[in-house]
């Protein structure tokens, strides 16, 4: 387990099938988080494995990326349903949450990543 | 007989209109992949549904009207990809049900509209950025993931009346992370997460002769690159900020934005220099501008006292939805379920939920009665505000069953005037 | 059909004055009486002041600069005027929503206001917050005076050219006249700079305000448009700048029109101070209002300061930061593309303060000392406070008592800065009425507004209010109270308003301006093509705004 601080973010896969929400291609654009080489290394991940991504504010299984433009300590999850199980809901008074800069852990999992119809089910 | 008109691109805040389309084939000449993939084929909801049944679209509004006046204080949210004749719709409509307007803005750019009213906004066209800025200072923002022609089109590459190379102008970009955008600048500044207060801090600091007061190292910026920083904006002769959701959506929100603009502010005191918001939907900024000349604010505006009255911090679709203060909602060219921390879906889920939207997505899954619509700039006509305030009248190149989302509203409207009478 | 029955009329143009007379309206015109038969409205005018609506020609209404002023200003939104019901929700302290401004005004009786700064590019946004304004008829005016266009044709002293572009604008943006706002002063601000006397070169086109005006008004005339060149001066806001106002006057000089006034200088207030700095600043009225009233081809409009809330809103980009400079108030700003920029700034007028009682003192000297068939009555709204206090204003320039009464409560500076102490003058009833109908009307060359005559429209105010019985400067407090607040507002020979409350929303027409049938547009075609592939960030195809766009269009051809 690692401690990482996430950021979500727009990607040019993301908005490119934002408008096909319910296809294979924008579940393939969203369900991943970024980690730096060091971090992916040190979690003995390998392309396609899943890791669970925590915080206070929930969790979710994705697979794993190694992002070498990363820095260690720093986790990428591209915005959407995945990232907003993790994202701080608080809007501090502004109606804005966090979606980025949150504190959590990542740990290699065996579970699977739910897809998108799954992920509202278990909301 | 193949035929290519020009159309304008309705996807992101670039608004780009000069994409010429082959009717034919389908196709336009110039698109980033995101501009083609918007103007490609793609499922669509087939038609209108009541708890999943097709129904007609008459159904559909009447059913829509009566969940709207029977609820006490609905939320109508989304707007920023519709066109302003639909969005002004849209506000006579929650001001005659009472209930809470909020648009896309609440997650994305609202918290420069916070610094808006703290500060003002030193700002200029987009077309001021190619003619003369000399230098262009991309702030967590990642135009070449996000506005893909945005470089070419007003901001990098771009040519103009002062600017007659990419070498005349200096980019710099700074980011917590190595964007794909961080590869076209020729200075690449990487702050901590967090941390883009201070370093703003530290510029206004140094640029105001008070550079004793910076500490070696701010939010893991060396000083000497603040003041390397701080030298090339001064000595730019017309400079630009362009600032993204790094700044809006992390630590700090509104006053992040604040803080630019006051760098900004001073800055022309040396220079000219502005700072302007990279928006995201093409509408986002028509999602603002019409409830502000028709409800006097651009969001989280509630009319259950049959006046508007702003107030994000209670009335922005997540406050509202993260307190359970809503109990129907109509969602609009836009994606709450997906959007949205878990918390604001988990009410979304409770209540009952009318969408209007061209395209099935997450809020689809649970919605009670779904709404096709034509897609705006292609299958529709009508306004919308490119990132810079800029109107552009969008255009209708093909023939569609679908109804407009103003024609949608209108009915609706009109329903909701005789339910209520 | 409406039949006014014995109301005390008064019509400066057609000379009438306060006399006992019926009003007859048919299909939204004044009509003879013998065209009205049949099912008459009849409104018992008796003992009531009948006049045409009133005509705001200049203040900021509709388009992005009033609408970045609302976003900026939340606190200027938190006034409640009217709940939602048979109207639309009606909010605003002196910046007001769109409903609330068509409200406003028909409430007080006005019938027509235009928007007096259209940016170019920005077109079809000013038309969307003007067919969102119900009750009124509107017009906007584009702005000139640092478009690249106009710069390179004044450079190149290419007058066919110069004319065949106003034709061009003017036709695309759907606006009604050539507005200019201290011109090559905000292409200057694009380097940090302004132009603050005449002869100041403006950078990269090596022309001067003085050539930018003059060949303005000069082309303005040739195409003999409906309105003449409206100019906002250089230097606004700075002590001495009224001399720069005359300097800026006397370009007028060799030109002249049967019609109507070849230069019209908007808020003058703001450009008429002596001195040489903020420590010795004073009033430049008398002398500004001794220019105007010396010849026959100039008219003004007041830009009176209200005390209270305000927001300075102008095309004048480097003003507009001065001001943020001088305040330490939020600022603005947007640079537009290669047509010119524009500032918002929040300001206040303040009695006490020796600068404000100033500014207010100056306002009231151009509207007693300027011929009333040269000065028209504006705040420049919402520059120097609201619309809505334009009953204050008429009341000050008919009642001598009035203005001594105010002087009692404001700086003690404006009585050794201006004149305004000295000034017995009061302007009479009939003058107030042609300062705000008539005068208007004329200044923007529109024959059926302003007056009572057959067949202009039927755009009429009645007053609870006898000029014959009414002492105008002894009843100040009733002349102000009466003027607040119509009897009636007839739009198009529909009663909309009645004592203060609304009776019917309708909705106006926008007048717009066509005279691409005087000049040969291929003159400037490759010029468009030209500038809009290297200078503009959009395509020449999608600039501007088609006529089926707007709500309720009259297009006037000028022949």
């Amino acid at each position: 387990m690692i401690e990482v601080e996430i950021i979500s973010g727009r990607t040019l896969d993301q908005g490119a099938t934002v408008e096909e929400k319910l296809t294979d291609e924008y579940f393939k654009a969203v369900n991943y988080c970024e980690l730096s080489e060091e971090d992916f290394n040190a979690l003995n991940l390998s392309e396609g494995d899943r890791v669970r991504v925590k915080t206070d504010f929930g969790e979710v299984v994705v697979y794993a990326v190694k992002n070498k433009d990363l820095k260690k300590g720093m986790a990428f999850i591209p915005m959407g349903p995945y990232a907003n199980m993790v994202i701080d809901p608080n809007t501090d008074g502004t109606g804005m949450p966090q979606f980025k800069g949150i504190k959590g852990v990542v740990e290699k999992t065996e579970d699977k990543v739910l897809t998108v119809k799954e992920l509202i089910e278990v909301i | 007989m193949a035929e290519e008109v020009n159309i304008i691109c309705t996807f992101c805040g670039s608004v780009c209109d000069d994409v010429q389309f082959d009717l034919e084939k389908f196709k336009g000449k110039k698109f980033c992949k995101l501009g083609s993939s918007k103007f490609s084929k793609k499922e669509r909801i087939k038609a209108p549904m009541i708890d999943g049944k097709e129904v007609s679209y008459e159904e559909a509004i009447e059913k829509a009207a009566e969940i709207l006046v029977n609820a006490k204080r609905p939320l109508l949210y989304g707007w920023a990809s519709t066109v302003n004749e639909a969005i002004r719709l849209g506000v006579l409509l929650t001001e005659k049900v009472r209930g809470v307007y909020d648009q896309c803005a609440s997650v994305c750019h609202a918290p420069g509209t916070l610094a808006l009213i703290e500060e003002g906004v030193p700002g200029g066209s987009l077309g001021e950025i190619k003619n003369r800025a000399d230098m262009v200072v991309f702030w967590g923002s990642n135009p070449m993931e996000a506005h893909p022609r945005h470089p070419v089109r007003y901001s990098v590459r771009a040519k103009g009346l002062l600017i007659k190379d990419r070498k005349d102008r200096k980019v710099v970009v700074v980011d917590v992370r190595k964007t794909k955008s961080a590869n076209m600048a020729d200075l690449f500044i990487q702050i901590k997460p967090g941390y883009d207060y201070p370093v703003l801090s530290a510029l206004r600091a140094i640029i105001k002769g008070e550079e004793d007061a910076v500490p070696e190292e701010v939010g893991g910026v060396k000083k000497e690159q603040l003041k390397e920083l701080a030298e090339m904006m001064k000595s730019a002769k017309y400079g630009a900020v362009l600032y993204g959701l790094g700044v809006t959506q992390s630590r700090g929100r509104d006053r992040n934005v604040e803080n630019a603009i006051k760098l900004i502010q001073l800055l022309n005191r040396y220079t000219r220099w502005i700072i302007w918001p990279m928006r995201g939907h093409y509408n986002v900024v028509g999602a603002g501008e019409v409830p502000a000349w028709e409800a006097g604010y651009t969001y989280a505006i509630d009319f259950s006292r049959g006046y508007p009255r702003f107030s994000p911090g209670e009335f922005s679709a997540n406050e509202i939805l993260q307190r359970g203060d809503c109990d129907a909602a109509l969602i609009i060219a836009s994606d709450p379920a997906a959007h949205f921390p878990k918390v604001s879906v988990k009410h979304l889920k409770k209540i009952p939920v009318i969408q209007i939207d061209p395209f099935p997505n997450m809020t689809t899954l649970l919605s009670d009665v779904v709404i096709p619509s034509a897609v705006a700039g292609l299958e529709a006509e009508g306004t919308a505000y490119r990132m810079d305030g800029i109107p552009f009248r969008v255009k209708k190149i093909v023939d569609t069953e679908y109804w407009s989302d103003e024609k949608i509203l209108e009915l609706m409207l009109e329903k909701v005037n005789e339910l209520q009478r | 059909m409406l039949h006014i029955k014995n109301g005390i009329v008064i019509d400066p143009k057609n000379g009438i004055d306060a006399e006992k007379m019926d009003i007859f309206v048919k299909n939204g015109k004044i009509v003879e009486e013998s065209e009205v038969k049949g099912d008459v409205k009849v409104i018992d005018a008796s003992n009531k002041l009948v006049v045409a609506g009133g005509f705001d020609m200049h203040a900021h209404i509709a388009g992005s600069k009033i609408n970045v002023g609302r976003e900026m200003r939340p606190e200027e939104m938190r006034t409640v005027r009217l709940v939602a019901g048979k109207f639309r929700a009606s909010i605003g302290r002196v910046l007001l929503t769109s409903p609330a401004i068509g409200y406003e005004y028909a409430k007080m009786g006005y019938t027509s206001a235009f928007e007096a700064a259209q940016p170019p590019v920005g077109a079809l946004h000013t038309h969307e917050e003007l067919d969102a304004i119900p009750m009124i008829d509107k017009a906007a005016l584009p702005v000139f005076g640092n478009w690249h266009f106009v710069l390179k044709y004044v450079a190149e002293k290419n007058w066919e050219k110069l004319r065949t572009f106003i034709a061009w604008a003017i036709e695309r943006t759907k606006g009604f006249g050539v507005k200019v706002v201290n011109p090559g002063g905000v292409e200057a601000w694009m380097y940090g700079g302004n132009c603050k006397s005449l002869d100041d070169e403006v950078p990269g086109f090596g022309v001067t305000p003085r050539e930018i005006i003059t060949a303005l008004i000069q082309e303005t005339e040739n195409l003999n448009l409906s309105h003449s060149v409206h100019l906002h001066c250089n230097n606004l806001g700075t002590p001495g700048n009224y001399e720069t106002t005359i300097e800026s006057m006397k370009l007028a000089s060799k030109f002249s029109n049967d019609r109507r006034q070849v230069l019209h200088v908007t808020h003058v207030q703001f450009n008429a101070y002596s001195g040489s700095s903020w420590r010795d600043v004073g009033s430049g009225a008398a002398e500004i209002a001794k220019y105007v009233n010396s010849v026959d081809n100039i008219t003004i409009d007041m830009g009176q300061p209200i005390f209270g809330h305000a927001t300075a809103m102008t095309g004048d980009a480097p003003f507009q930061f001065t001001l943020h400079k001088l305040t330490g108030a939020r600022w603005s700003n947007k640079d537009s593309e290669i047509e010119g920029g524009a500032g918002i700034v929040p300001i206040g007028y303040l009695p006490k303060n020796p600068i404000h009682a100033l500014q207010w003192a100056i306002g009231l000297e151009l509207g007693l000392l300027v011929d009333s068939d040269k000065v028209v009555l504006s705040t420049d709204y919402p520059n120097g406070g609201p619309f809505t206090e334009y009953p204050y204003i008429m009341a000050m320039l008919m009642s001598r008592k009035m203005r001594e009464k105010e002087l009692e409560r404001v700086s003690p500076y404006v009585q050794k800065a201006t004149g305004l102490a000295a000034i017995d003058r009061e302007k009479t009833l009939f003058e107030v009425i042609q300062m705000t109908r008539s005068l208007p009307a004329r200044v923007m060359g529109l024959d059926s507004k302003g007056h009572l005559g057959f067949g202009a429209d039927a755009d009429i105010a009645i007053y609870n209010f006898d000029p014959l019985t009414v002492d105008v400067t002894n009843d100040f407090e009733t002349v102000y109270k009466v003027f607040k607040t119509s009897a009636y507002t007839i739009k198009g020979g529909e009663i909309i308003a009645m004592n203060g409350e609304l009776v019917k929303e309708v909705w106006g027409r926008t007048f717009w301006v066509d005279a691409t049938s005087k000049v040969e547009m291929e003159a400037i075609e490759s010029d468009l093509d030209e500038m809009f592939s290297k200078y503009y960030s959009l395509e020449r195809q999608n600039y501007g705004v088609e006529e089926s766009w707007i709500k309720k269009p009259e297009r006037l051809v000028m022949g």
